[in-house]
């Protein structure tokens, strides 16, 4: 039986441009800034990578639907290049796709983008027309009048009767979690939102859907990410820092969730299952304690914090406690989102699997690029992206190692 | 004896006092100071959802097989060519097989679907009818037709078995007698003097129906419990009533001043609150009003003593929302064309795809999903491959109707970020009893009073208008369960 690809893999270099409002940039500049970077850092020529994949969402907005936008930006030498798509999880999905190749054999060296231009849609938020062909053009006929706030808020509409909180004490939890992210984002230069704000203005904040508000919603933003990955037994041919490939998930939706009566819409059930196949494949007994860092999936600040419970790093139902009492703080047990997550890094969709691994990469090479948020001494970090609404969804979870 | 099996009517939920219209374009003229409130259509409501709510309440207890025909009477159809009934008995889970037909052209017609209904079932030629009728008009900003008109709708199944009420007679009289009139590339009517209208028209056009049926079947005006005639303003229902010489407690009351004028249903509402409150042997005359007249006898029987509406129409008078801003009323009935924004635009962004509506339709107009023959479970849309992961059984679903089920709502969100003409959007999820679930919209409801748990039914409404192609989307969304 398959045993996955643990430590045949290595990530030998990243790139990440600055996420943001680009007014002056296009897709194509957000991938050559990224690119050059990851050139750089990897330390290969261009002519060597064998293949390469783009992740990205809405092709709507400006990048088209085809993989032709990177390899003519790129200048790639008439090589594989594929786009793929996974909602807001395609960038883990291009990482996916070359560390595949890379561990079957097929490729020496392979490339995964992820990039999004977001701020050409004229309004805040993601692309409305989008958003309502989730189910192709059926989704006008049958689907609410819905937005990606609203999605995720009925999460924490069922998470707070669910667990008995009252609309003050559910607010409070989530705002946390919020504060924290923009308390690490002051040190993360590369951050679309750096500002500090107090738990106060969080849960002040106007509305945005019930009982979401303003500061429990992600920033939406342009930018690119990418790495360069190898067979394991080469990293160090190229560079002297790489990063391990432990663990490699991803899952989505079979449709129960959205359609069948035994999923509770408090937590997202695409991570419960790939959490637990992650940490097989790692060979992880005790999430909690031997996870040194996580990056993770918070589009929204509830989704972050049933997210804390889907991966085992708190029990069920309780993770208001360990959010409080700043276990997932960077000085806590379990630092979250140090660069900032995507509540202040920004969340231009097709990169941000790949700008939280950049920030795990960087994390486990002792290189974060400030020192007031170098995790001392981390062994394994987790991503966790996920895309879609919490009732139909793909999910991703990678482990890395030094 | 061929008569009323069974009957349903739709007040829509909201409602706008006249003085608010007043206060706005009193100014322009002070013969518009009407009393009372009307009921107004909710921005997705229009002729053809407020029908098929009534449609669903008159077929609470009846199997909608044995309907096969459905009449929709109506001048305020949204479409052109698309008939109204079609769309109606779509929405009603109704076979193909069927006779359907709109009936148009005047406001007298909800009675002649009625009669037309009646006389299909006696000669045998359909068995049991349902005879709607739905009207929302929009009178013209500043005109006492803006203050008149109301919104509301009936239906009424038409048959010979377990007869509540039967149809003992009718008389009408028809003519080119233009009151009221609309061109056909006009966007409101155009009315003569009103004092013309009472003298000429109204008042001896419905008494010479009065008397023809009266004649018709033998009986004296003193004979008759309740008397139901059509309100066209605040005064005129009052001369007719005079005029025929009828007591106080012959006279039904008017729902001009809770409703108002609801075009072709506003004789059939009062009907339905007339059946009510009926006992075996009543008499009720009903009238109706517009090109001539039409008059209708009918007679309950011992079986309405059996019979409870779905809804009566008195609890629906009591369930209200009030309108505060005459400005949101205007956006309601897409009179004041308001900014919605990009995001707001890009909602017409995929234009109507009329082949898949055609396909689908089941699953869309009559929210039917499937039930698993192998293990039962209840899902929508409709599953080809079974939705319980223990089961996943292939082509084994049956269709299974949840638009006629109850449910709970199992989380929700009040949206202030997604376009609507009635902000803030919410939506959440519906848990049906007996099972199945899925996401919709929530219509006709206060976001603050929403609770995870609390019980919620279905409603056909209108999901969007697709400019660019001309023609209304329908579904189904939540709404509380009010009473």
């Amino acid at each position: 039986m398959a045993d996955g690809i643990r430590d045949k893999v290595a990530i030998i270099g990243m790139g990440c441009t600055k996420f943001g409002e680009h007014w002056d940039k296009a897709g194509e500049d957000l991938m050559v800034e990224a690119f050059q970077e990851c050139l750089g850092d990897a330390g290969v020529e261009k002519k060597s990578i064998d293949a390469a994949w783009m992740g990205h969402y809405f092709d709507e907005v400006n990048v088209g639907k085809t993989a032709l936008l990177m390899s003519q930006a790129l200048k790639l030498p008439y090589i594989p290049v594929t786009r793929v798509e996974n909602a807001c999880a395609s960038g883990s999905e291009s990482l996916r796709a070359a560390c595949y190749a890379v561990a079957s054999g097929a490729i020496d060296i392979g490339l995964a983008m992820g990039v999004e231009k977001l701020k050409d849609c004229g309004y805040g938020g993601l692309p409305q027309a989008a958003i309502m062909s989730l189910l192709g053009t059926k989704s006008r006929f049958v689907n609410p009048n819905r937005t990606a706030p609203g999605g995720f808020a009925m999460v924490a509409t069922k998470y707070f009767a669910q667990y008995g909180l009252t609309a003050e004490e559910g607010k409070h939890m989530i705002a946390y979690v919020s504060y924290k992210s923009h308390k690490n984002a002051e040190f993360s230069p590369k951050a679309h939102l750096r500002k500090g704000v107090s738990i106060e203005q969080i849960m002040k904040a106007p509305i945005i859907a019930w009982p979401l508000g303003l500061f429990d919603c992600c920033g939406v933003s342009d930018g690119a990410a990418c790495a360069i990955v190898c067979r394991a037994e080469d990293a160090k041919n190229f560079q002297a820092d790489p990063i391990y490939v432990k663990a490699m998930q991803i899952g989505i939706s079979s449709g129960e969730e959205m359609m069948y009566n035994n999923w509770d819409n408090a937590h997202i059930e695409t991570t419960v299952r790939i959490a637990q196949k992650a940490y097989k494949e790692a060979g992880i007994t005790n999430a909690r304690e031997e996870i040194s860092v996580a990056e993770v999936h918070d589009c929204f600040s509830i989704t972050e914090a049933v997210t804390m419970e889907d991966l085992q790093f708190s029990p069920r139902g309780k993770v208001r406690e360990d959010i409080e009492s700043g276990f997932f703080d960077l000085d806590g047990g379990l630092p979250v989102q140090p660069d900032g997550g995507l509540k202040c890094f920004g969340h231009p969709i097709g990169a941000s699997g790949l700008r939280m691994m950049y920030e795990i990469y960087k994390q486990l090479q002792g290189k974060a690029q400030t020192q007031e948020r170098q995790i001392k001494d981390p062994k394994l970090g987790l991503t966790h992206n996920m895309g879609g609404v919490p009732a139909a969804n793909v999910s991703s979870v990678m482990i890395v190692g030094r | 004896m061929t008569g009323i099996i069974s009957y349903g009517a739709y007040v829509p939920y909201h409602r706008i006092n006249r003085k608010t219209i007043f206060g706005a374009m009193g100014w322009l003229d002070a013969a518009t100071n009407v009393k009372g409130e009307k009921a107004i259509c909710n921005y997705d409501e229009d002729t053809v959802t407020m029908a098929v709510t009534a449609g669903i309440h008159c077929l609470k207890n009846v199997d909608r097989g044995k309907v096969d025909g459905v009449y929709l009477a109506t001048i305020s159809s949204p479409a052109v060519e698309r008939q109204a009934a079609g769309t109606v008995a779509s929405a009603l889970d109704m076979e193909g097989n069927i006779r359907s037909a709109d009936f148009s052209g005047s406001t007298k017609v909800g009675t002649a679907a009625i009669v037309a209904a009646c006389d299909a079932v006696k000669a045998g030629s359909l068995s049991n009818v349902l005879a709607c009728a739905s009207d929302s008009r929009t009178g013209k900003p500043g005109s006492g037709d803006e203050q008149n008109y109301g919104d509301a709708s009936t239906a009424f199944l038409i048959g010979n078995d377990g007869v509540i009420a039967e149809i003992a007679g009718s008389h009408s009289v028809s003519y080119d007698f233009m009151g009221h009139w609309e061109g056909d590339t006009d966007d409101y009517g155009h009315f003569w003097e009103a004092r013309w209208i009472t003298d000429e028209g109204y008042n001896p056009h419905l008494i010479e129906a009065a008397k023809g049926v009266l004649k018709q079947c033998s009986v004296e005006i003193d004979g008759i419990s309740k008397v139901i005639i059509p309100s066209i303003n605040a005064r005129a229902a009052k001369i007719v009533a005079k005029k025929l010489k009828l007591a106080d407690e012959q006279v039904q009351t008017p729902v001009f001043d809770m409703v108002g004028d609801c075009g072709n249903a506003q004789s059939p509402l009062m009907l339905a609150a007339a059946l009510d409150e009926a006992k075996p042997g009543d008499k009720i005359l009903v009238l109706s009003y517009g090109n001539g007249a039409d008059a209708i006898l009918i007679e309950a029987t011992e079986a309405i003593t059996g019979f409870t509406p779905a809804k009566t129409v008195s609890k629906m008078l009591e369930t209200k929302r009030e309108i505060t801003n005459y400005n949101q009323y205007l956006v309601f009935r897409e009179v004041l064309p308001v900014e919605t924004g990009i995001r707001g635009e890009e909602l017409d962004a995929a234009p109507t795809q009329v082949a898949r509506l055609w396909r689908e339709r089941k699953e869309i107009m009559a929210l039917c999903g499937s039930k698993c023959k192998k293990c039962g479970t209840p899902q929508y849309p409709f599953q080809k491959v079974c939705v319980n992961p223990d089961c996943g059984a292939i082509d084994e679903g049956e269709w299974y109707r949840f638009s006629d089920k109850k449910g709970k709502l199992f989380t929700y969100t009040v949206d202030s970020l997604a376009f609507t003409f009635n902000p803030p959007q919410v939506y959440g999820v519906i848990e049906w009893e007996g099972g199945g679930k899925f996401w919709f919209d929530i219509s006709d409801c206060d976001p603050d009073n929403l609770e995870v748990g609390m019980e919620m039914e279905m409603s056909f409404r209108r999901k969007y208008h697709d400019k660019w192609r001309g023609l209304s989307a329908y579904f189904w969304k939540a709404i509380p369960v009010l009473d």
